[in-house]
């Protein structure tokens, strides 16, 4: 059946069988490979995209569910540039191998829309449901951290 | 022509990683995001049942299917020969099983298909008749009389016995053991566990009959060894078969076997002549590729009354699985386990080791082991910890009173290694000063007075990388030799091209910091070029934390090689004579007139415009390492936990880790493998089991029963550092990769037995699980 997800901003209309994840979906049909699959059971988080602003587990979403919805995925981070989140990453080298990092990315992005100052603690709770093997948390932590700061830091005043 | 004046963020600089540039954009290569023209997908059936006789395989449901392309049996790939292939330990493997199933989760057909829903869909169409057999679930099983013999295929096989391996001198261990004041023991079970990397293992085999190439985009840390195995197995000319791994998400050992996949998928795309993509899914992952540890072992230390080590004595049971398909050096059963003297100036040693088949996944040496230095590790420190208790001294200055003294490197060992340097001394200090330590002990009897169970827990491991030296070292007689090419280009950049194959280490920006020193290219200026078995030199791969030990020095050295040409070119432009000339990166200077210099740069361009008579163009070169030794990092950790008595639940308050690899090429990065590997180490020490119920189920077969850490429940680590460079490494350096792992599951365990002694606990094997600590409290309450 046809669908139409708006897509990094751009809406899209793809033809999918009900039973596909959404993971697929974003993957095959729509050719966004940064989402990446890690697991069976809904439990490492690779697949996390934002829909509707959410963190959800795109392997655990039918890809029809998430029609007249709008979803965002790493590709859509930074507009053409790179976000804070992005930059943080590699400032404070928060990945080692790459597979967890985009959906790490956008859980941030999505916890500092809510909690623009968050603790580590705070941190290390709205990353729980992603998995890293190679970096310890660490350095995510920290980069998250460092997004905050550096989106709380006033925007710099137009050139006359 | 002037001196350049800059900083060159050459080794010991935390340069931030050339790599991220494409993963934190979404733009990392992995083989799932690989697609090709006309590609078919490939998935397989596997064995529900851990030992069963295979009666017939009916595939015309699954073939009748729409989408279907083809259905591929044991059967149909005994006709070309491939229904078994060579391990890397020497042993044979089912690709599909023909005659009997000998794990649950073993291969026993494949459907490949248009795409991976319709493939899955087939799978359950596929009609085995099974007849089930006894399974053999542990090694001790295994080898009772009597026992179902596995292997029953391998002509002379007439029991579950692999190998047998010793190591170390046992006249003079026995007599150390008879002249001890005492002798403590340990039995301990070093549970499976598995790497579990994020990205599970895969492939395209794409066999294109037209050009004739054969090329297979594969999850591997070690492309090059692959491709040859590759050749030998399929007959395949090796000139026309290339292996590229682009990005490789996660390794940790599991993606250096060849897996029944990479074979079925290649013979498909060679029958059917379109690309095959397989993937496999983390049920798959789990149960039926390269496990980890599973050695149950025996330990005993003899010690004089006043502390000092006499002797060590290990034997131990390794539960191989069903095929014996370890990935370590060919001539050490057991890896590097005699590597079980620790830290200690033990005089006499001896290691006895038996390897059995089981009905389970093949595997054994994987999960940063560093070939079995985990499991010997392990058994040293646990052992060394209840010595100490058991004499009445403090665990610090048991292994204080015992370290092998700084000025005793290099230091040969009653096993036969040769520790090139080490400052064991150095390391604990630090540990115990930054954690800490007498402060934590006066605070440990404060609360034991109040009932609290805290404890402290060290662990000064002493690691082992960088295989190898020739002589000793091969697999499959291939020699551990890693190498590295470099041109320089006119403009002065240079692309790098080596024979490691990064999971996510940081080679792109590490190895270009090597040139950065040697040479005085900037590392953004340097390209680093791997995974290509076309375009990369010949290497053994990136495991057992090898990769600066050997292709760190590969680079190192040819970076040397061309130094000694550019000096002649720089002497060329400066007009002078070439033993005027001294190197300063980036400048060639002439002595005593600083202020006449060419850059590294200026020299590049004159190797393509301006060259004197007599000399070839062009600034370029290769090398092989082959090292004259491993290198030895160390390091000393220390643990504080409290543990509830109630639930068995611990926590760690504080863990300060002190780690010795040497020379640091960039900081960062090596912090960031000690973070990572003591999140693995916890998880081994916390939750992490692969176990199976008595007619071989394998239980911890998806990520709900096989716990990893999360952010939540890894704790905080506090990093510190000695430096002991390597003397014999061109830069000083060691491996790091696999300290972490190495050292720290014994200090977590350490650190809980610490609070639990006084109620009698004298072990609990891993994992340590709330229940087991529990009920580890009961047990002790109850026999006290």
């Amino acid at each position: 059946m046809e669908v139409t997800i708006t897509v990094n901003g751009a809406a899209q209309t793809v033809d999918v069988e009900p039973r596909e994840l959404l993971v697929h979906v974003i993957r095959e049909e729509l050719g966004l490979t940064g989402t990446h699959i890690g697991c069976d059971t809904t439990s490492c988080g690779a697949c996390t995209v934002l829909l509707d602003g959410t963190p959800v587990k795109s392997c655990t979403v039918f890809g029809v569910q998430a029609d007249g919805r709008s979803i965002t995925t790493v590709e859509g981070l930074g507009a053409g540039g790179l976000s804070p989140m992005q930059e943080a990453f590699k400032q404070e080298h928060g990945l080692q191998c790459g597979f967890c990092t985009p959906g790490m990315m956008l859980v941030g992005t999505a916890l500092l829309e809510q909690n623009p100052d968050p603790t580590d603690d705070e941190v290390r709770w709205a990353i729980s449901g992603n998995i890293c093997r190679c970096t310890g948390y660490i350095n995510i932590v920290a980069a998250i951290r460092a997004a905050a700061a550096a989106q709380s830091q006033p925007p710099a005043a137009a050139s006359a | 022509m002037a001196t350049q004046e800059q900083e060159i963020r050459g080794i010991g600089h935390s340069v931030r990683r050339k790599e991220d540039d494409r993963f934190i954009r979404g733009q990392g290569n992995y083989i799932d995001d690989i697609v090709l023209p006309r590609m078919l997908h490939m998935a397989i059936l596997r064995s529900p049942y851990a030992h069963a006789k295979i009666n017939s395989v009916d595939t015309s449901r699954a073939a009748a299917v729409p989408g279907v392309i083809a259905v591929v049996t044991g059967d149909l790939m005994a006709q070309h020969n491939l229904a078994w292939m060579p391990t890397l330990s020497g042993d044979t493997q089912a690709v599909l099983a023909t005659d009997k199933v000998r794990f649950q989760g073993q291969e026993v057909a494949a459907v490949v298909a248009e795409d991976a829903y319709t493939a899955v869909d087939a799978l359950e169409l596929i009609d085995v008749d099974y007849d089930p057999l006894p399974p053999v679930v542990t090694p001790q099983q295994a080898l009772e009389s009597g026992a179902p013999v596995i292997r029953d295929e391998k002509e002379g096989q007439t029991d579950n016995h692999i190998y047998h391996w010793e190591n170390g001198d046992k006249d003079a261990t026995d007599k150390a053991f008879a002249e001890a004041d005492r002798v403590v023991s340990l039995d301990t079970h070093y549970p499976r566990s598995h790497p579990s990397p994020l990205e599970t293992c895969g492939c395209v085999a794409d066999v294109n009959m037209g050009t004739g190439q054969v090329t297979i985009y594969m999850t591997s840390q070690a492309p090059h060894a692959i491709r040859t195995v590759f050749a030998l197995v399929t007959g395949l000319p090796e000139e026309n078969i290339r292996i590229f791994s682009p990005d490789i998400g996660g390794g940790f050992g599991n993606k250096v076997p060849v897996y029944p996949g990479y074979v079925v998928a290649t013979a498909a795309s060679l029958l059917l002549g379109r690309p095959v993509k397989w993937i496999e899914d983390r049920t798959e992952n789990l149960i039926s590729t390269g496990f980890a540890r599973d050695f149950h072992m025996h330990g005993e230390m003899a010690l004089k009354d006043d502390g000092t080590m006499l002797g060590l004595r290990v034997s131990l049971l390794a539960d191989e699985g069903a095929f014996h398909a370890d990935a370590q050096p060919s001539k050490f059963k057991v890896g590097l386990f005699h590597i079980v003297t620790g830290s200690y100036d033990f005089p006499a040693a001896h290691v006895s080791a038996d390897g059995a088949y089981t009905n389970k996944a093949p595997g054994g040496v994987a999960y940063r082991c560093s070939f079995r230095v985990t499991e010997a590790s392990y058994m040293i420190e646990r052992l060394v910890q209840n010595a100490a208790y058991e004499l009445g001294m403090d665990p610090s200055d048991l292994r204080l009173k015992n370290f092998i003294e700084k000025d005793q490197f290099p230091y040969t060992s009653a096993s036969g290694f040769v520790y090139d340097s080490g400052d064991y001394q150095g390391a604990m200090n630090l540990a115990l000063e930054k954690i800490g330590y007498a402060d934590l002990r006066k605070e440990q009897e404060a609360a034991r007075a109040e009932g609290k169970l805290y404890g402290i827990g060290l662990a000064s491991f002493t690691e082992v990388v960088g295989a190898g030296p020739h002589k000793d070292y091969d697999i499959l007689g291939l020699k551990m030799n890693d190498g590295a090419e470099l041109r320089i280009h006119p403009t002065g950049k240079a692309i790098l091209k080596i024979s490691s194959q990064t999971q996510g280490q940081g080679h792109e920006t590490t190895f270009a910091q090597i040139v950065a020193s040697e040479l005085g290219i900037q590392p953004e200026d340097v390209k680093v070029q791997h995974g290509d078995t076309d375009n990369t030199p010949y290497g053994l791969g990136t495991y057992a934390s090898r990769s600066t030990p050997t292709v760190g020095a590969a680079t190192a050295m040819v970076c040397r090689r061309i130094r000694e040409k550019a000096t002649k070119l720089a002497a060329h432009l400066l007009e002078v004579s070439e033993d005027d000339v001294e190197f300063s990166a980036p400048n060639f200077t002439v002595k005593g007139a600083p202020d006449k210099a060419v850059t590294i740069g200026d020299v590049a361009f004159a190797a393509y415009t301006n060259f004197p008579d007599g000399m070839e163009p062009g600034l370029e070169g290769s090398y092989y390492y082959d090292p004259p030794n491993l290198t030895f990092p160390f390091g000393t950790y220390a643990v504080s936990v409290e543990v509830d008595a109630d639930t068995g639940e611990w926590k760690v308050r504080r863990m300060v880790a002190v780690d010795d690899c040497g020379v640091r090429i960039n900081p960062m990065i090596v912090a960031g493998q000690i973070q990572g590997g003591l999140t693995e180490g916890f998880g081994t020490a916390a939750m992490e089991q692969i176990t199976f119920d008595e007619v071989g189920n394998c239980i911890g077969s998806n990520f709900v029963d096989y716990l990893l850490p999360t952010a939540w429940e890894t704790p905080k680590f506090e990093l510190f550092e000695t430096v002991t460079p390597s003397p014999h490494h061109p830069i000083g350096a060691k491996g790091v990769g696999e300290s972490a792992t190495v050292g720290s599951p014994a200090a977590f365990v350490n650190a809980v037995i610490d609070a639990l002694w006084p109620l009698g606990v004298r072990n609990i094997d891993m994992p340590l699980t709330s229940a087991k600590v529990w009920e580890a409290i009961q047990a002790a309450r109850a026999a006290g």
